[in-house]
């Protein structure tokens, strides 16, 4: 394509929206769409703005200063009650009917309870795994709450309320964790991998990071979905993530990319203190990762992730910013404290004192803040408390005696969806596997598996 | 839009990758002179010759006669185009008939480096048809994400030297989407992953890979390699159509010198299925995409001077890949040779070498012998050392048969 039918048809477009400026000189209001627009412009000799088209908005300076990250001031974090549970802008409130608060407050100490049973469960050897959401309770559970359940949703792993808040039952917890034969994973995924199609939860991968970029993916297919049907209503995507993980090149390759295609997604980092063991000092020497949205041209917010209130209103209003002018990205970085370990198979006083997260425990952290609050409007009080937390404990190990009990999925899962449909190469290997186990019937313990090693001869029944 | 003069931004694409050429002969000039470039005494290399091989139709009677075709395809017209067209013609189909279909990589909005995207974007729309930030890693796994949530994005890497950024998400996310999600049934099968691969004269390191080894070691993708443009375009097709996601790799050597008569309208080739191109007896040589053409000149060559029959067999699809045809004709032959670009070490050639020696140890007369790269990266002036030509592959025929 030439230079010259390119600035034609731009030209065109140009005209066709008369809110944007095609002269670059005059401020314009959607800027990246001006620069899209003005790639063609030549510069001028006596310019007063530089029109190189990698920065089309900057001013020309005779001072030679760099941008120094230190000379500017932290991001502010945005919360709506102090660690006591007080409202602090009371005219504005908490925007949160009290019956919501309740429902809220219920959910999270059955998630909190659910990690310390299985938690425990783990370390008396009944699950191979398992990985806590302590002190970030309110990120998981406020955020979902604002969400509407037709939205698309991406997890890393430390976000078991999402699935909570959406509907995930105790038995869908219990059944993953044991990977049975209800699991609807199949049996394929280490616990704390949840998914679920209803609740519109794709199912988490071990891989840090890379369903960032796939948030943004799906983003964008919501907007054309959207676009080309307008009866289908309109749709974001919204990914999680936490501050290690925001170092991957993936986190970079989708924010951009998100931000390019303007797709109508919400990045939510839970920035708790420590990958692993990695305190943030290694992770990042920037303002954390809200300070990075700038540069990708979104918009962003820092939320103080112990403060649920605060957390649905940002998440409330990161939608509708999301949703508007066609769709564009928002990032908010949710601030929390890692309380537990990063999973069973760590143990974090090898690299934090103890005292600190004892601290972190008492001085501030989501649970009893939104409790509190509730205190403080007479909606709560220590037997509720008391009854609430033996009702859920009794509920969660019902569930886990239900889960422990069933079967293991069947065999022939190991080999079904790879591909959409079982290759010749699979056929042969699932033979192999039958003529193995058919002579060495008391090396494998296949009685644990629905329909023992039965199963596997449906894989070669059908075609 | 007729490409009268380079833009800017495929000037300096050129001065950045310097082997892609600006202008569309410039391509097509270098190749010719690479196929004459051989010494002035050769006799086998420097043979392989577009306008009159085999393996291209050069007539609408041959094109049309191919059994794959369905009926009405086969009573349709037909168009001589190379091969970048036959992927246009291909990618212009899925966008016209599936709203769901999306195509996007870096600089595909102006028709791509290669022109496989020439035109789409103005008649499909910039929604549709986009340029994304230079980042493998993020344009496919943008993709992956819209096609789980039901879309058929088509994604270009563009060059296969450059999908290792990528691979993480190809081989992580893509390949165990389905897998991993059991039976919530959510999946990236719409998934189609372009990329220009193997030498093209002067590529050097990172204009010159193949890495289709590397994917077919990897459970959940199919891995499609064309030969030439009918077979782009019918495989691309049922690429985009295919529930699984698959890594479409274009030859470019390919892209402008393979001319063949295509049929005009849309068909689709199976994605499980190698072809037999030329019967024989004596001998089989399993090979894909460029190195047909050199196979194809080594056989003539050989059957005129030992008067031996030869089947050369095209993989087409690389995995999951057609067994039961290579295993029947090694079957009937007794002999066979593998033949790819890429290196030998755990390359596409040793599975095929092993499977038939496991399911064919019987009926073999010799070692199945493998003309593959060398062990060594691509240097600049060093490629005719490096990859098969119409020599090696003469010998190994000429060994095989003697074994």
């Amino acid at each position: 394509m030439s230079l010259h039918s390119r600035c034609h048809r731009l030209c065109v477009q140009a005209l066709n929206r008369p809110s944007i400026c095609f002269n670059p000189s005059r401020a314009p209001t959607r800027v990246p769409l001006v620069r899209k627009q003005c790639r063609g412009v030549a510069s001028t000799p006596n310019a007063e703005k530089v029109l190189f088209p990698g920065a089309l908005n900057s001013e020309f300076t005779d001072t030679l200063e760099f941008l120094r990250p230190s000379s500017k001031k932290a991001i502010p974090t945005y919360r709506v009650v102090d660690q006591y549970g007080d409202v602090i802008n009371k005219d504005i409130g908490v925007d949160t009917e009290d019956s919501e608060a309740l429902e809220l407050y219920k959910n999270m100490i059955c998630l909190s309870i659910m990690d310390l049973l299985m938690f425990e469960a783990q370390r008396q050897g009944r699950l191979s795994f398992y990985m806590v959401s302590a002190g970030e309770e309110g990120i998981s559970i406020g955020s979902a709450s604002v969400l509407h359940p037709t939205d698309v949703v991406f997890c890393q792993y430390r976000e078991s309320g999402v699935y909570m808040q959406r509907g995930f039952t105790l038995d869908d917890f219990m059944n993953q964790l044991f990977a049975n034969s209800k699991d609807c994973g199949l049996g394929r995924n280490m616990p704390v991998h949840y998914g679920s199609k209803e609740l519109n939860i794709h199912t988490i991968s071990s891989t840090l990071a890379t369903q960032i970029p796939h948030a943004a993916g799906a983003a964008y297919a919501l907007k054309l979905q959207n676009s080309q049907n307008p009866e289908v209503e309109p749709r974001i995507a919204v990914c999680y993530f936490g501050e290690g993980a925001a170092s991957e090149g993936d986190f970079h390759a989708a924010l951009n990319i998100a931000s390019t295609r303007q797709v109508p997604a919400i990045f939510i980092c839970r920035n708790n203190g420590y990958a692993i063991s990695t305190p943030t000092s290694d992770q990042y020497r920037g303002d954390g990762i809200a300070s990075r949205g700038a540069g990708y041209g979104i918009a962003t917010l820092r939320v103080d992730g112990n403060d649920i209130f605060a957390v649905r209103r940002a998440t409330q209003e990161a939608r509708r910013l999301a949703l508007e002018n066609g769709g564009q990205p928002v990032l908010i970085e949710m601030m929390a404290y890692r309380v537990g370990h990063h999973s069973t198979s760590d143990d974090s006083f090898a690299y934090r004192q103890k005292i600190e997260v004892e601290d972190w425990k008492r001085r501030d952290n989501p649970i009893t803040r939104l409790r509190k609050w509730l205190e403080g409007r007479g909606l709560w009080d220590e037997n509720q408390e008391k009854e609430l937390r033996s009702q859920k404990r009794k509920e969660i190990l019902a569930a886990f005696d239900r889960a422990e009990k069933e079967k293991k999925p069947a065999i022939k899962h190991a080999f079904k969806d790879v591909w959409e449909e079982v290759t010749e190469e699979q056929r042969g290997h699932v033979e192999e596997l039958m003529d193995i186990l058919r002579r060495y019937p008391k090396e494998y313990d296949v009685d644990q598996y629905e329909g023992g090693a039965g199963s596997l001869g449906e894989l070669l029944e059908k075609k | 839009m007729a490409v009268k003069a380079p833009s800017i931004r495929s000037l300096s694409r050129y001065l950045l990758r310097p082997h892609v050429s600006v202008h569309p002969q410039c391509r097509f000039r270098v190749q010719s002179k690479r196929s004459s470039s051989a010494a002035a005494e050769a006799r086998l290399n420097g043979t392989v010759e577009y306008d009159s091989t085999s393996i291209l139709h050069h007539t609408s009677r041959t094109a049309l006669q191919n059994p794959e075709l369905p009926e009405d395809v086969r009573r349709g017209q037909t168009k001589r185009i190379n091969l970048y067209t036959a992927v246009n013609e291909a990618l212009r189909h899925a966008l016209q008939t599936d709203e769901r279909v999306l195509v996007f990589g870096e600089d595909i909005q102006f028709g791509g480096v290669f022109r496989c995207t020439m035109n789409l974007a103005t008649d499909f729309g910039t929604e549709r048809v986009f340029n994304t930030p230079l980042s493998e890693q993020g344009l496919v796994g943008f993709a992956i994400g819209a096609a789980s949530e039901g879309m058929r994005p088509v994604a270009e890497v563009q060059f296969a030297d450059y999908v290792f950024p990528a691979f993480d998400q190809i081989v992580n996310e893509a390949a165990k989407y389905r897998y991993r999600s059991g039976n919530t049934g959510v999946h990236c099968g719409g998934l189609v992953i372009r990329m220009p691969s193997g030498v093209v004269g002067h590529g050097a390191l990172y204009h010159s890979q193949s890495p289709e080894a590397l994917f077919t070691h990897t459970p959940g993708l199919h891995v499609v390699i064309p030969r030439s443009p009918t077979q782009a375009k019918g495989l691309l097709l049922s690429a985009i159509r295919s529930s699984d996601p698959v890594i479409f790799m274009e030859p470019k050597v390919l892209y402008r010198a393979a001319v063949e008569q295509v049929p005009v309208s849309p068909f689709y080739l199976p994605l499980d299925k190698a072809e037999v191109l030329k019967p024989g007896k004596d001998l089989t040589i399993i090979s894909y995409g460029t190195p047909l053409y050199t196979c194809s000149a080594a056989i003539a060559a050989a059957e005129k001077d030992f008067g031996c029959s030869v089947e050369l067999i095209d993989l087409r699809t690389v995995y999951p890949w057609d067994r039961e045809t290579v295993l029947n004709s090694v079957k009937k032959t007794g002999r066979a040779v593998v033949v790819h670009e890429s290196m030998m070490n755990a390359g596409v050639g040793a599975e095929v070498a092993a499977t038939i020696q496991e399911k064919a140890f019987l009926r073999l007369e010799a070692p199945v012998k493998r003309v593959t790269g060398w062990a060594t990266h691509t240097g600049l002036v060093y490629e005719k050392f490096i990859i098969p030509d119409v020599t090696r592959v003469y010998d190994a025929i000429k060994q095989t048969l003697d074994y």
